[in-house]
């Protein structure tokens, strides 16, 4: 078992044409049963045209009527990601993932408001990916640092949450899946979703929480973790050093109003029961320790 | 991006929010002439930067005869204003908006951003004009009226009105908060701004309803979409390292610590920071490479990060994924060499061609100091500063030689 995506999964690429489609979905093919599960490819203009031997459509629809695909990750660039995200919506998939970076928050807000009542759930904005170690990738997350075990992973970042598993997989420590929620302030599934589909899953025996400033996902998530969570969880906030009023990187990672600060984030995950770390380095470590 | 108070009640008019008159001015012969193209008894000298708190730094001052104009424009063109949000250093003020006075009944606060849990815009509005709204919010929330906007219907007539009354907008002025807080919505929609402020929003003397204040920011991401707006950027007040690193597609910003840091990834990045922080250093800036870094990218990176002279060491921490450790190790001898660098350099590499990238650093001759994990690398870069500043007249040199020395 795993959460999202498993060998089973299908999945087309949105933007397989471009740059960016083309390499990783290259490097996700290579992974594992990734040669079975990529099955089609979207493009308005060149339906009909192969990449390496993966269909092209040109829609999302005729894409999952013709290859059974219900999961697509979107490489479109910014100005038409969110369209591309309405049309994986309107066709009905199971599951979207949005790697593109640097969507207008407006086009996000529509989107998201479109989304409300239908079924498909979407991963990022500004997010590395998915991954269920030794069977599936999808997304732009390096395979190989990976390895199958029973932790769960969920982070807002990219390079970080590579970090924590980089941290885990040297312990020993195997991963059931990882997800990458993304950097956005609008964006799909956030922290709490994830833990619950964590805390759902029979393989996984405890959940790795990577947070950053802004917003107040964590501390919602860390809430619900008090009242429900059955599986240990342990978090990492960074950004304590973040002046302000400035946007650190991500369009999201911003103090504003007050608000935000991963002190008054860490300090509500403690009272709720997750042991935190305010060391990155030792992300792994804190997990392990809380492993019976 | 942020544009100032002027450029903000240009954008307001646009969008029919009704304005006190006022006209931009670069000197204090341009300020007079506007005072003069006004008319009137009263006008009000305006300092134009992009932090708030202008007020009560001295950058807002009345004046009541074109006389007073002329010297209060002469006094705060080219001041360095100090506000809460400027820093110490305070921000140089190179314009001016002079505007007619206005008749202040009562002052009150309106401001939209984007609500993050619910997903939609958020209109706050409070009877508590004039003042830090923030600080509001914190001792009298109930003070605070907040409607979240439907995306699709935008703001009722309805919703505008109830705030309208609940923040003492008299009732028959009622109808002109409302064409304001609808205005205001569809300027903050249209223009995709990530957060808009009138504070004060005044009542005068005769009913009126008059947004005193301009404050508009822009979503970075939408900015493709308005050239209009990229056109009112002011470089002046921005930090010109940040400018720089725009320019080869960096993230930098700029902060108070003496430990520069490069790092790929937003999130990593925050964390070598507060890595840094945690074995007692503080961090120069936040410096993101980005997913692809060339050498050319990595040697700029570095140019960057040098010309801010209160730096004493680097730290370069990458987790290679699709970006490869040797990529990254021949960027950094490279800029390394071009810069002919003079302070110690850490370096913690992990991931994609982890070796290779090591050894790279290791032939280049250069004494870098290696490091494997973030904390091993935090407290070498923090040992390194260290030693720097116990022995401050000893040659650059031979010092870093010794660094190197004592970690093997």
């Amino acid at each position: 078992m795993s959460i999202l995506i498993d060998r089973n999964t299908r999945v087309m690429t949105q933007g397989i044409t471009g740059k960016t489609g083309q390499f990783h979905t290259q490097t996700s093919r290579a992974y594992a049963n990734g040669r079975s599960c990529f099955v089609a490819g979207v493009n308005p203009k060149k339906p009909g045209e192969n990449f390496e031997g993966i269909p092209i459509f040109g829609t999302v629809k005729e894409a999952r009527a013709q290859t059974g695909a219900n999961v697509s990750v979107i490489y479109v660039p910014p100005p038409f990601a969110a369209a591309a995200i309405d049309e994986a919506v309107d066709a009905q998939l199971d599951l979207v993932i949005c790697i593109t970076e640097g969507i207008p928050v407006r086009d996000m807000i529509q989107t998201r408001y479109r989304m409300k009542g239908k079924k498909t759930l979407l991963v990022g904005p500004n997010c590395p990916g998915v991954i269920t170690p030794d069977e599936i990738k999808i997304g732009i997350m390096p395979g190989h640092i990976h390895k199958k075990g029973p932790i769960g992973v969920v982070s807002r970042s990219g390079t970080l949450t590579y970090e924590a598993v980089g941290q885990l997989t040297e312990l020993g420590l195997g991963q059931s899946s990882c997800v990458g929620i993304g950097g956005d302030p609008v964006n799909g599934l956030k922290h709490i979703d994830v833990l619950r589909m964590f805390n759902d899953d029979p393989r996984t025996e405890a959940v790795i929480m990577v947070g950053e400033i802004g917003g107040s996902d964590e501390e919602t998530a860390a809430r619900w973790v008090k009242d429900n969570m059955k599986k240990p969880v342990v978090g990492f906030i960074a950004g304590i050093t973040a002046p302000p009023g400035k946007r650190m990187g991500h369009a999201g990672a911003i103090v504003s109003g007050g608000k935000g600060t991963a002190q008054e984030k860490l300090a509500v995950m403690e009272e709720c029961g997750i042991k935190v770390t305010r060391n990155p380095a030792e992300m792994g470590r804190t997990l392990k320790s809380v492993l019976k | 991006m942020k544009i100032h108070e002027y450029q903000g009640k240009e954008i307001f008019r646009k969008f029919g929010l009704p304005t006190p008159r006022g006209f931009p001015a670069f000197s204090v012969d341009e300020a007079v002439d506007a005072a003069k193209k006004l008319g009137g008894k009263v006008w009000v000298v305006k300092a134009q930067i992009h932090a708030g708190g202008r007020g009560k730094g001295g950058g807002v001052k009345v004046a009541k005869s074109i006389d007073e104009v002329r010297s209060l424009s002469k006094k705060i063109l080219g001041m360095q204003l100090k506000t809460h949000q400027t820093g110490p250093e305070g921000q140089k003020v190179r314009r001016l908006l002079i505007e007619e006075g206005a008749d202040i009944k009562k002052e009150l606060y309106v401001g939209m951003v984007v609500d993050r849990g619910t997903q939609q815009v958020v209109l706050m509005a409070s009877s508590e004009g004039g003042m830090d709204i923030e600080e509001v919010a914190a001792k009298t929330p109930e003070k605070i009226h907040k409607v979240y906007i439907d995306p699709v219907q935008g703001l009722s007539d309805a919703d505008a009105d109830e705030v309208a009354l609940a923040i003492g907008i008299p009732p028959q002025s009622v109808a002109q908060g409302r064409a304001i807080f609808k205005g205001l919505y569809k300027c903050f929609h249209e223009t995709d701004a990530s957060l808009a402020e009138i504070n004060p929003l005044i009542l005068a003397g005769n009913h009126q309803v008059i947004a005193l204040d301009a404050k508009l920011n822009f979503d970075d991401n939408a900015l493709f979409r308005h050239p209009d707006i990229v056109a009112m950027r002011d470089l002046d007040e921005e930090d010109p390292l940040e400018i720089e690193a725009s320019k080869y597609e960096l993230n930098y910003i700029s902060l108070d610590g003496n430990i520069a840091c490069m790092v790929n990834g937003a999130g990593l990045a925050m964390a070598t920071m507060d890595t840094i922080k945690l074995f007692g250093g503080a961090p120069a800036n936040f410096l993101d490479v980005g997913g692809s870094a060339t050498a050319e990218r990595v040697t700029a990176a570095f140019k960057i990060m040098l010309s801010n002279r209160k730096v004493k060491a680097i730290l370069v921490n990458i987790f290679g994924g699709i970006m490869k450790c040797d990529t990254i190790a021949s960027g950094v001898v490279a800029a390394a060499r071009e810069v002919k660098l003079s302070v110690p350099l850490v370096v913690r590499m992990k991931g994609t061609n982890e070796d290779l990238g090591k050894k790279i650093l290791k032939d280049s001759g250069l004494p870098i100091i290696s490091a494997d994990n973030m904390a091993q690398a935090g407290k070498k870069v923090v040992a390194a500063v260290a030693a720097k500043q116990r022995k401050p007249v000893a040659p650059k040199k031979p010092k870093k030689a010794k660094n190197k020395a004592k970690k093997k």
